[in-house]
């Protein structure tokens, strides 16, 4: 929460603690974020993120720091269910979240060796990740036939282009004092359409950032759970030590 | 005298075998001594208001460090290949890691907080003034340990704002002339910040500064209670004292004090727990976004910015184009608070009898101290520039005016005796 006025920065701090974050931050481009709206108590689709994550991210990203049975528990999956739906290349359920991608390989590929995701939500903001997951646009320039307008110039391809179509991307010009065109997105357009409808690309990319946000701290619920009990307890406290002081200092005239 | 003050616990103890062990003691350690002179025969002013809690939460504060430190240490690695991941083993493998780290994570900013307001009251009512040099020094000696303290540990969890703040603060050291280099060098250990550079803010961060801050808060709090507790009123309690040699003004700080820390102390530790357990990271305040991405020697974050607690300070370097004198200046705006007791020419103590004068340099003194640190927050545009400048001249003319305006400031007379209102 950034606040206009300085003088009101140690409100802000407080205020910032009673409320959630509203977080200011924009990373690489220059576009509005798309509010994220996921909800990390929200199993369902944290296990609906799981499942787009390992099929359309764990290729080449991997979650280093995600050991695949917490994650599970977390997710009120059994170990049967994570062994049969979310893992396919053997590992063990105590191992972290890694792929076969040989970071050489990686780099010949795609120039650079795809970011391990386990903090990207952390470093990045879901808002962010999930914004970016909604921008990518034809872009013939580039070796992989798109662009992506939060990230411009990023390396990743769009994965997702099965499920949302290829969108394009409208631009308008205005001449600037110099006689420049200056050009500024305004829209994109759906090209061709892919398997899922807009509405049902947003809740899916909203899941699969929902998982991020979960795997980027994953102990986030039972924090805040905790944190209410806590609270609870220092209220309490807090009046008993008040009438405490009330007492004693009756005595003082 | 030794045994009389023996035999009174032993009668008010009523416990036998208790008062027969206090008294065993105090043959060989003068525990009942230290106990009257320092807590229950403490005698402070009555009339100490809301400004009087940060001292006792300052040391709650250390205390919270101290153990959460501990704690991290048992399972944080001090290496350039492993401090980012064992900062994550301990968030996500070790039971409770992610409390423990929280709470030394918040402590930080929360030691700052309760540190800076600690010594605004200082400023409010005056408490550097004679005869209570010493204590301001020791409390700025503890501000700068403190200072230390909190760069040499933001570089340990090794994330990139870890790595490139500790950069540009080390080369801040390259702009002394001739030995500048040698002491970047000096201080890396190394060409670059590296492996050497971690081991050795690990080593500063965990023994040697929070020996310091221990021994110093001793020294601070001899030297309190030697000179006695300032007041809001600036009245010097022992000025007037009853038949029994007690001053009238005053109350033993055990119970009245200790009861009355406590509300403190609950009060503090629900806007604790309310970051820790529902914003750890603040919006990015407390612990920034950057540095959940690992430290990266050919990557810069996009925006470099110290945390917030040094913003003030940074925002004064950056208003300057040259860097040695911005550093310099730098050094100044934080060195300037060790001399205020002889800046200060003022007749009166508190802000109730100060004039006019002191009362706008001081208001425009803390309100730039604020905009200094929101600016030092943001990226520098030229109006955030030049509003650093105007903040800046600002905070020095509060410290170099000062021997002018309080000295001709109309001022009040200080009272005989404390205002205190018995509720």
């Amino acid at each position: 929460m950034r606040t206009d006025r300085p003088k009101q920065k140690i409100l802000g701090l407080v205020a910032a603690a009673l409320a959630f974050p509203a977080v200011a931050f924009a990373a690489g481009g220059e576009t509005t974020l798309l509010k994220a709206g996921n909800d990390i108590r929200n199993q369902a689709s944290l296990q609906r993120g799981a499942r787009n994550f390992v099929n359309y991210c764990l290729g080449c990203h991997t979650a280093k720091y995600v050991r695949y049975n917490r994650m599970a528990a977390d997710l009120g999956l059994t170990e049967q269910q994570l062994i049969d739906n979310l893992m396919f290349t053997g590992e063990s359920p105590h191992q972290t979240m890694t792929n076969g991608m040989n970071p050489d390989d990686a780099r010949k590929w795609f120039g650079v060796v795809p970011p391990d995701l386990s903090l990207i939500a952390r470093s990045r903001t879901p808002d962010y990740l999930y914004t970016f997951l909604k921008s990518f646009y034809v872009d013939p320039g580039k070796t992989t036939g798109t662009n992506n307008l939060a990230l411009p110039g990023t390396a990743m391809p769009h994965v997702l282009w099965e499920l949302q179509g290829m969108q394009e991307a409208v631009w308008e010009g205005h001449s600037d004092a110099q006689g420049n065109v200056q050009k500024h997105f305004k829209e994109f357009k759906l090209a061709s359409p892919g398997r899922l409808d807009p509405e049902q690309y947003d809740s899916f990319v909203r899941d699969t950032v929902n998982f991020l946000d979960y795997i980027g701290e994953p102990v986030q619920a039972k924090r805040q759970a905790l944190g209410y009990a806590v609270i609870a307890f220092l209220v309490f406290f807090t009046l008993l030590c008040y009438a405490l002081k009330k007492e004693y200092w009756k005595d003082v005239k | 005298m030794m045994a009389t003050a023996t035999d009174k616990v032993a009668v008010k103890g009523g416990n036998g075998r208790l008062a027969a062990l206090t008294a065993w003691i105090d043959e060989r350690f003068p525990l009942t001594t230290l106990w009257k002179s320092q807590v229950s025969e403490y005698y402070a002013p009555k009339n100490m208001n809301f400004w009087y809690y940060f001292g006792s939460l300052a040391m709650l504060v250390l205390v919270i460090q101290i153990l959460s430190g501990i704690f991290l240490t048992m399972n944080y690695k001090p290496s350039a290949a492993e401090a980012f991941n064992s900062v994550e083993y301990i968030m996500r493998d070790v039971d409770w890691g992610w409390l423990i780290r929280y709470v030394h994570s918040t402590g930080a900013s929360a030691f700052f907080i309760v540190i800076y307001l600690h010594m605004f009251r200082a400023l409010l009512y005056g408490s550097y003034q004679k005869p209570r040099e010493l204590l301001w020094i020791f409390g700025m000696l503890l501000y700068f340990c403190l200072m230390g303290e909190a760069f040499f540990g933001y570089l340990l969890p090794w994330g990139n704002m870890s790595y490139w703040g500790a950069q540009v603060i080390v080369s801040l050291f390259g702009a002394i002339p001739y030995v500048g280099d040698a002491l970047m060098e000096f201080i890396r250990g190394d060409y670059y910040i590296s492996d050497v550079t971690l081991n050795r803010f690990f080593a500063l961060h965990v023994v040697a500064l929070p020996f310091a801050l221990v021994f110093l808060t001793i020294a601070h709090l001899i030297a309190l209670h030697e000179v006695g507790s300032n007041n809001p009123d600036g009245v010097e309690i022992k000025k007037v004292k009853g038949p029994d040699g007690i001053p009238l003004d005053g109350i033993p700080f055990h119970p009245y004090y200790t009861v009355k820390d406590m509300v403190g102390v609950g009060v503090f530790l629900i806007l604790f727990c309310l970051v820790m357990f529902f914003a750890p990271t603040l919006g990015g305040y407390f612990l920034e976004h950057a540095n959940f991405d690992p430290a990266n020697a050919l990557q810069t974050p996009p925006h470099i910015a110290p945390v917030w607690y040094f913003t003030p300070f940074y925002a004064i370097l950056r208003a300057v184009p040259n860097k040695g004198l911005g550093a310099a200046l730098m050094g100044l705006a934080v060195l300037l608070f060790v001399f205020l007791p002889w800046l200060d020419r003022g007749k009166v103590r508190s802000i109730r009898q100060r004039g006019p004068l002191f009362r706008f340099f001081l208001c425009a003194f803390a309100i730039s101290f604020l905009a200094l640190g929101w600016l030092g927050l943001n990226p520098p545009t030229p109006t955030y520039t030049m509003l650093s400048r105007v903040f800046g001249a600002v905070y020095f003319a509060f410290f170099l005016l000062m021997p002018w305006y309080s000295s001709v400031d109309r001022t009040k007379p200080v009272p005989t005796r404390v205002t205190y209102h018995a509720h």
